[in-house]
């Protein structure tokens, strides 16, 4: 009786605390949604800042958050696919391999704030690149990249041996047979971690927070060097500088709406994408 | 031929690439904070009550920082680690496949959430609830604070420790069924056993990830640089001091390479929980 009771006691509490996680989701999301819902229109999405951020949209913020995520990945993709490639094809067992490895585990576990100041310390002041896109998009490059390299790299795992022996048996070199067999056969699940990471680089506030953000601007950005606004670091703003709380709360709720939206589709295509990839993989 | 070298060589060179951000990030932080270890000296920066960073003589240092990042953690931990391993306990040995499907994204999407966002959430919603319940004068505190940081950190938990535990073979399971042990027996005490270095893996990564994060405590922890008597009253963790305080510091000055003292401390301490999790990441894998 007491071991069938502690039993249910016990697999009761597992159940509860998966319940807590989820029903924790669905609190927040519905009370963030019903809170920012109502400022949403098409003219809060399309409008610049006015009346000293207290009325007009958010426009430039989501236009410098895209120019971010994209130059983020511009930086980061090439990059990470082709360490993957090293590390998974060319690399024997060794004391450059771990070290590689030890360098990208910790990189990944390098706060953000850091990578902020190393942005700062060598983006923006040392190389003259000043609080600026650039600066931004290349430190959320290197936060980014041990995602994409591990992902990029159980992507190529994946792909089984016998397609590399059937390309070397036709006379393919090796790099032929990397670059027109077993990356064009891994892409989809590269893909759906580039992805993955362009979420996490569209809600990263830290690393921007001195190397590319601003409050506000009037003008959009027209090069590189230019600073922008940016989506979470204008809800960040908003909640705590400012002149009028009362006003420029409503508009930090429609904000973070647009970004949870923004980071939530990019991973719903992430799970789509890999999804439908289990299913049609005939290998 | 030579194009398969140049490959070789490119490839070889976007590896290294992690090897030489990760140098120039500890190189760049080391010779920006090193001027305040030598003025002020390591031990009375690290252990140092009182910061007050732009009175008259300025006073550097960190201790209340310091015991504020941890008080925000432990508090962190203390939720996360039952409900991120009863989640993957649930997900990997509980739950039929369907529902398991179901779950697990949603397990993800916590984990996918802007923390600037949670940190307004904690402003908005969790604030003014803990202000009421423990009838205080503010609502921004170590406690709300540790609240939302245990739900970012617990799918980080949850993902590890439910690899951990499928990577337990299954004759241990029918073994421990054959002796006659019930679900919860076999569970308790042979599945978690085996996989424990795993879930203690999950654990010091999710306190790495606690220390390190920036948006929420900046927003929700209440920012006072004191030493706190209870969970209640405001903190200032490291990150939320270094992120509140270089906007206003001068380039150059003390000010500015104390807060880039204090990212060596928090450097130093999350490549700690790295290598630990490291090592026994790697006993695992020779394990199984």
């Amino acid at each position: 009786m007491t071991r069938k009771f502690k039993q249910g006691f016990w697999l009761i509490m597992m159940r509860l605390s998966i319940l807590v996680s989820v029903l924790f989701l669905l609190v927040f999301l519905f009370l963030i949604f019903s809170k920012g819902s109502s400022v949403l229109s098409l003219s809060f999405l399309l409008e610049a800042p006015k009346a000293g951020m207290t009325k007009g949209g958010i426009f430039p913020a989501i236009i410098g958050t895209l120019y971010l995520t994209g130059l983020t990945i511009l930086f980061s993709f090439p990059i990470g696919v082709l360490a993957a490639i090293y590390l998974t094809e060319y690399a024997r067992e060794g004391i450059l391999v771990n070290t590689i490895r030890t360098a990208i585990n910790t990189l990944a576990g390098v706060p953000s704030i850091v990578f902020g100041l190393f942005g700062l310390a060598v983006f923006v002041n040392m190389l003259h690149f000043g609080v600026s896109v650039l600066s931004g998009a290349l430190t959320l490059a290197i936060l980014v990249l041990p995602t994409i390299i591990n992902a990029s790299e159980e992507a190529i795992k994946s792909v089984p041996n016998s397609f590399r022996e059937a390309a070397y048996a036709l006379g393919a070199t090796k790099r032929q047979s990397i670059m027109k067999v077993v990356i064009p056969a891994a892409l989809p699940n590269i893909l759906t971690s580039a992805i993955i990471s362009i979420g996490r680089a569209a809600g990263e506030t830290a690393p921007i927070l001195f190397t590319a953000a601003t409050f506000y601007t009037r003008k959009f950005p027209t090069s590189i060097f230019d600073e922008v606004m940016a989506l979470p670091y204008h809800i960040y703003a908003l909640m705590t500088e400012g002149t009028s709380p009362q006003t420029q709360m409503p508009i930090a709720y429609g904000s973070a709406v647009v970004l949870l939206l923004l980071v939530l589709s990019i991973d719903l295509v992430a799970i789509i994408i890999r999804y439908r990839m289990r299913r049609a993989k005939t290998w | 031929m030579t194009k398969e070298r140049l490959f070789n060589y490119l490839v070889l060179f976007a590896a290294l690439c992690s090897v030489i951000f990760l140098l120039g990030i500890i190189i760049s932080i080391f010779v920006q904070g090193y001027p305040i270890f030598k003025e002020v000296g390591v031990l009375k920066f690290l252990f140092g009550k009182a910061w007050y960073p732009t009175q008259d003589p300025p006073e550097f240092g960190i201790l209340s920082l310091i015991i504020g990042s941890l008080i925000v953690t432990i508090g962190a931990l203390i939720i996360a680690i039952p409900l991120g391993i009863g989640s993957a306990i649930y997900l990997s040995e509980i739950a039929k496949s369907n529902t398991r499907e179901i779950l697990k994204p949603f397990i993800e999407l916590l984990a996918g959430i802007p923390s600037v966002i949670y940190g307004l959430f904690g402003i908005v919603f969790i604030a003014p609830l803990t202000m009421r319940l423990f009838h205080l004068s503010t609502g921004l505190n170590a406690f709300t604070a540790a609240i939302i940081l245990g739900v970012m950190v617990m799918p980080i938990i949850s993902s590890l420790t439910e690899d951990a535990i499928s990577s337990v073979p299954k004759d241990l399971r029918e073994a421990s069924y054959a002796l006659g042990a019930n679900k919860w027996e076999t569970i308790s005490k042979v599945v978690l056993p085996a996989a424990k270095s795993g879930v203690i893996a999950s654990i010091i990564l999710g306190l790495g990830r606690a220390i390190g994060e920036t948006m929420v405590v900046l927003m929700v922890a209440g920012g006072a640089a004191i030493i706190p008597k209870s969970i209640f009253q405001p903190v200032r963790p490291m990150t939320s001091a270094i992120a509140a305080e270089m906007g206003e510091s001068i380039t150059g000055s003390q000010h500015f390479h104390a807060l880039f003292g204090i990212a060596i401390a928090l450097f130093i301490l999350t490549l700690l929980f790295n290598l630990i999790t490291e090592s026994v990441r790697r006993k695992i894998k020779r394990y199984s």
